[in-house]
């Protein structure tokens, strides 16, 4: 028989129990739709690694006190914080081969106009050095300045979704606003930049980093001091020799031997690595996970064959009596096998696609559908049937008729 | 059912449809070994009718797997239309039964979701030696139904047609590659009596057209409308041309062991 009629023959022999072959394929349907689902999860995960290295900003590291075991006796230190603007001013001077050094401090506010009320605000203490560390831009007026800083100026720079809010179209340059307490004028708009890993920079607030320690003692520390310090490097090259220039001159600048600092230092690197062995490790669980019910979904597929061809005998031992070549009757079963996993391959390339864009529409993982994904589960899907739906096809192709003919 | 002219040779007059020569079959070894068939020596010319009598256990149901390539036989040689097919592999078996052999079995063995035609059609699409279009094949299958006298039921499936319909049905795939035997087990062993005549006046008709037929039964009635009645007992050939009134008499013996069981 050849393999259209043989093709023919196994649609049939799957007809006649379409709700048995629906649930068979089921399995196979959860399992390739598993696939893609994963690999669309993890594609997102690493672009969302992507967005959060661009979101450090290029070259940068990150300075951290380092944290230090209580000293209940009262000899150890508490953490200390880095100090302002000495330890900043230190690395600035000291360090050759830096874009910049910046910090930040935030503190959440509630922001007052003439007629406008906006809650919840993030303001964002720094340095004039913020533009340069984290790429960013100015859309309008000036940003922070050093001379901001050493004064304790009372000006704001707006993100530019804050300063839509609060201004619309009108200039808002020079316009007073109050940020809790305090009255500051407005001295510059920031371009926009959206969102980006968690934070949307549209909708914050920069002031002075001065001003944030004095009217809003936000440091964790008391007095003066951050718990981190941005420092960009001029190119990933100079990297490692600004990490060591950092560690002598911190040192030094705050009295501590350079091979027991009390200060950590952190590149994106290890951010990236961190991140990504933490995706890898995901991405194995959950192509772990794919991989199984893909097994499972096999394993359905080839016991309802067994069933099929146990309850077919009498239809086999006739076929064979008519003709049918062990090889006929061992296609005709690979065939349904095969058959039913390209039907579940197919339903659950629709069933991943599908789940992938919900998962990301959801918002609760961001998800990226990979296109290779979809002809690599149905190429698994396929390799499935083949493999589970041999046996049982081998099974009935072994019959022997006479046998065959007389089960009732 | 008339011969094709490929396989009306000019010597094939000669040559026996069924030659067997000490044909044995034993199931199982040493003790538990069972001897159904104990050395079988018989011949079947073409166009010959013969119906094949026997108790339960005399290894009738044997001999008519081994001459149905179903089964090969232990020892002994069996040669088809001067083909000795004893000892084939399963696939060459395969295609000896699809071309050469056309079986019609005691519960007709059609397959219920097809209809008639479709029926009719199976062994065609098990025939890789012709490699007929659909149509070609619908063809085919019409006309041996015509044949049979159903030619207005062929879209009828199983469970919509008579039991003696049905087997008529089975008759009709049995003839659609033109083989060179027809076996017939028991044809109407499960019919009424009357759709049973109907049965053995088609058989007769094949027959008379020039078919060559094995029919086992264990009705006296039905083996007179043979031409020849082969007896067989304890895997031995003990008549190979049994009057009718010996026939009836194996009959009332073989039917009292059947009610015995």
């Amino acid at each position: 028989m050849n393999f259209w009629r043989t093709l023919r023959v196994a649609w049939e022999g799957l007809t006649l129990n379409k709700g048995r072959s629906f649930l068979t394929t089921l399995g196979l349907i959860i399992g390739v739709a598993a696939v893609i689902v994963m690999m669309a999860v993890s594609a997102g995960a690493e672009a969302e690694i992507a967005d959060q290295i661009d979101a450090l900003g290029a070259n940068l590291i990150v300075v951290m006190p380092a944290f230090q075991p209580g000293g209940v006796a009262g000899m150890g230190r508490a953490r200390s914080g880095l100090a302002y603007p000495d330890d900043l001013e230190a690395i600035r001077q000291g360090v050759d081969g830096i874009n910049g050094v910046s910090a930040e401090q935030s503190t959440v506010q509630e922001i007052r106009t003439g007629g406008n009320t906006l809650s919840g605000i993030s303001i964002v203490g720094t340095t004039a050095d913020f533009l340069a560390v984290r790429q960013s831009a100015v859309a309008l007026g000036r940003f922070i300045t050093d001379e901001d800083n050493t004064r304790r100026n009372e000006v704001a720079v707006l993100g530019s979704g804050i300063a839509q809010e609060l201004f619309g179209e009108q200039n808002p340059l020079g316009q007073r606003i109050r940020i809790g307490s305090v009255n500051f004028v407005v001295a510059g708009v920031m371009e926009r930049k959206g969102v980006v890993g968690n934070t949307d920079y549209d909708a914050r607030v920069y002031i002075p980093l001065s001003v944030v320690f004095q009217r809003y003692s936000t440091s964790r520390f008391g007095g003066d001091t951050l718990n981190t310090v941005l420092v960009s490097a001029e190119s990933r090259g100079a990297m490692e020799q600004v990490m060591q220039d950092i560690t002598m001159v911190l040192a030094r600048q705050r009295g501590v031997p350079t091979s027991e600092p009390d200060f950590g230092l952190m590149t994106q690197d290890t951010v990236i690595q961190a991140a990504a062995s933490t995706t890898e490790a995901f991405r194995n669980l959950l192509g772990w996970v794919a991989g199984i019910s893909l097994v499972v979904g096999g394993i359905g597929i080839m016991n309802i064959m067994l069933v099929s061809v146990t309850e077919r005998t009498r239809e086999i031992g006739l076929r064979q009596a008519l003709g049918a070549r062990p090889r006929d009757v061992r296609l005709q079963f690979l065939l349904e096998a095969i058959t039913l996993s390209l039907i579940g391959g197919l339903g659950g390339i629709l069933a991943g696609v599908g789940g992938s864009y919900v998962f990301g529409e959801l918002g609760t993982m961001r998800t990226a559908l990979v296109p290779m994904s979809v002809p690599l589960a149905f190429a698994a899907a396929a390799t499935v049937g083949i493999f589970f739906g041999y046996y049982p096809a081998t099974q009935a192709a072994q019959l022997d008729p006479i046998e065959a003919l007389r089960r009732e | 059912m008339t011969r094709t002219e490929d396989d009306q040779g000019a010597d094939d007059v000669e040559k026996r449809v069924i030659e067997t020569s000490g044909l044995t079959r034993v199931y199982g070894r040493g003790d538990v070994a069972v001897h159904a068939l104990r050395g079988i020596d018989m011949t079947v010319d073409p166009g010959e009718f013969v119906a094949l009598m026997g108790a339960s256990g005399s290894g009738k149901s044997t001999l008519m797997n081994i001459l149905g390539c179903l089964d090969r036989p232990t020892e002994g040689s069996y040669v088809l239309e001067g083909e000795d097919v004893s000892q084939l592999n399963k696939d060459k078996l395969a295609g000896i039964r699809n071309r050469r052999i056309g079986f019609v079995f005691q519960s007709y063995n059609l397959l219920p979701r097809l209809t008639a035609l479709k029926n009719v059609m199976l062994p065609l699409m098990y025939n890789g030696h012709q490699s007929l279009s659909k149509g070609e094949m619908r063809e085919r299958a019409v006309s041996v139904l015509e044949a049979v006298g159903l030619g207005d039921r062929i879209d009828h499936r199983p469970n919509e047609l008579s039991g003696g319909e049905q087997q008529r049905v089975a008759i009709a795939r049995a003839l659609v590659n033109d083989p060179s035997l027809v076996l017939a087990d028991e044809p109407t062993g499960n019919l009424d009596s009357k759709s049973g005549d109907e049965i053995m006046a088609l058989l007769r008709q094949l027959h008379r057209s020039g078919a060559t037929i094995v029919m086992v039964t264990h009705s006296a009635h039905d083996a007179a409308k043979a031409q020849r009645i082969m007896a067989l007992r304890d895997g031995r050939v003990t008549a190979r041309d049994l009057g009718v009134e010996a026939a009836r008499r194996l009959e009332s013996v073989t039917s009292l062991e059947g009610e015995a069981r």
